[in-house]
């Protein structure tokens, strides 16, 4: 069960983003050079690294769905790649009002990061136009599988491309010749991204949690179904099901 | 084969309609460029819709699944042909290109092997994504869908490399070896991903 220790889990995500934001707020220093707005760093990269980590963990998953041939890998790399591209709309925007805060422009094409971001955000968009094109519900998943791993061996490639087509204005936060960041602002950005992790590990069981029930839930109608009760029931093609693998067969 | 000749007129219409659209009669460096990756693109987009009707309307991928050979065979073999109607395309298209819109052409003979270096990625890709969406409701919408963001690195880096080569002053070679080394890389990656993975788009 997916559901396992989800208590825990929201409880702990809670504390340490609460953690991050008191750090954010009131412990780290305030940029020299950008000051208060700075402060948006600790939401933006987090979110971004999160998502960008989730679209390669979906590939991995499948790949692992194609190897073992199991419905479980499938759906684990759907709800990845799901809950990474609403991360990815959360870095962009995130991203966007940043860029006007301290470029002055909510769009910025010169900086690669945030292109290379957006050109990747728009093919995992394609992954659930993709999904729904296909009935076949065992072609669907090995579809999307080659899709997740096609698409996860991208990402990596297209962030290198696109980083040398252009100037470097994006703030280099870690690896600047001037040193990189104080150990306060380290400290603060580690215990964001942690909970930013955290948060998108806690999402994601509870959506696996949701498929498992939903389910298990029309296995058991069909039963019921099947031993001549029900009949009136609501008509099961609940929306979502269509794109979203389920687990019954487990 | 029967949509070579379409593509073929489709990129020499969009060269006229890039005429009025920025309209000019002389194109040159980053412009010249990106007119003619632009075109040669969507031309290629049109091609690569249609590379595994032939198997899907007549039942080539049963017939492919009873002969004795491995699978991956089928995508070399198709990203073959889409390499060489590539080729072929570029070979007429180019070359009308440069009739209409270069004043120097000297930058044509090292643009070749910019030609040549994306068709392989174009090919890996195309064929990959072509097979996925072939076996899909709306393949049409798929494929350019899937493959515009896909091939932008690929884009990125012809560009990148092409525009000096058409410069108005003669061709100059900025980055030439580095464009060619991310297309080198972006057609290793995805000839092997492609031919790793189309095992499982057969299977049935």
């Amino acid at each position: 069960m997916s559901g396992r220790g989800l208590k825990q889990l929201s409880i702990l995500t809670a504390l340490v983003l609460l953690a991050g934001f008191v750090l954010i707020f009131f412990w780290v220093p305030m940029d020299a050079d950008q000051g208060f707005k700075q402060k948006i760093f600790y939401l933006h990269v987090p979110l971004a690294v999160v998502a960008l980590g989730g679209f390669m963990a979906g590939g991995v998953e499948g790949f692992r769905h194609l190897r073992s041939d199991d419905r479980r890998h499938d759906a684990n790399s759907y709800v990845f790649i799901h809950l990474s591209v609403i991360f990815g709309v959360a870095t962009l925007i995130t991203g966007m009002l940043w860029a006007k805060a301290s470029w002055g422009h909510f769009w910025v094409w010169d900086e690669p990061t945030l292109v290379s971001f957006l050109i990747v955000f728009l093919l995992y968009c394609t992954y659930y136009p993709f999904r729904y094109a296909i009935e076949d519900r065992d072609r669907q998943a090995r579809y999307a599988s080659v899709f997740a791993i096609t698409a996860g061996a991208f990402v990596p490639l297209n962030f290198m491309a696109v980083r040398m087509a252009e100037s470097l204005i994006h703030p280099r936060v870690f690896a600047t010749s001037s040193g990189g960041l104080p150990g306060s602002m380290l400290f603060t950005f580690l215990v964001c991204l942690a909970g930013m992790a955290l948060l998108w590990v806690t999402l994601v069981k509870l959506e696996l949690l949701g498929k498992e029930t939903s389910g298990q839930v029309s296995k058991l109608r069909r039963a019921l179904e099947a031993e001549g009760f029900g009949g009136d029931a609501e008509p099961s093609g609940t929306v979502g099901r269509r794109i979203a693998p389920n687990l019954e067969s487990q | 084969m029967r949509s070579l000749p379409a593509m073929v007129l489709f990129a020499v219409t969009t060269f006229i309609i890039f005429r009025f659209g920025l309209d000019r009669t002389a194109l040159s460096g980053s412009l010249a460029s990106g007119v003619i990756w632009t075109t040669l693109l969507f031309a290629a987009v049109l091609g690569i819709n249609r590379i595994f009707l032939p198997e899907r309307e007549e039942g080539g991928f049963d017939a492919f699944r009873l002969a004795p050979v491995d699978r991956p065979v089928l995508f070399a073999a198709k990203a073959a042909v889409l390499f060489l109607y590539l080729v072929v395309l570029e070979a007429i298209v180019v070359p009308v290109f440069a009739v209409f819109f270069l004043p120097e052409w000297s930058g044509l003979l090292p643009l070749a092997v910019i030609l040549l270096a994306t068709n392989i990625g174009f090919a890996a890709l195309g064929t990959l994504i072509s097979s996925m969406a072939v076996n899909s409701r709306a393949r049409d919408l798929l494929v350019p869908l899937l493959l515009l963001p896909l091939v932008v690195p690929l884009m990125i880096a012809a560009t990148g490399a092409t525009a000096p080569l058409l410069d108005a002053g003669g061709p100059s070679f900025d980055k030439f070896g580095t464009w060619l080394l991310v297309l080198g890389l972006y057609d290793g990656v995805f000839c092997l991903v492609g031919y790793a993975v189309f095992d499982f788009l057969l299977e049935d």
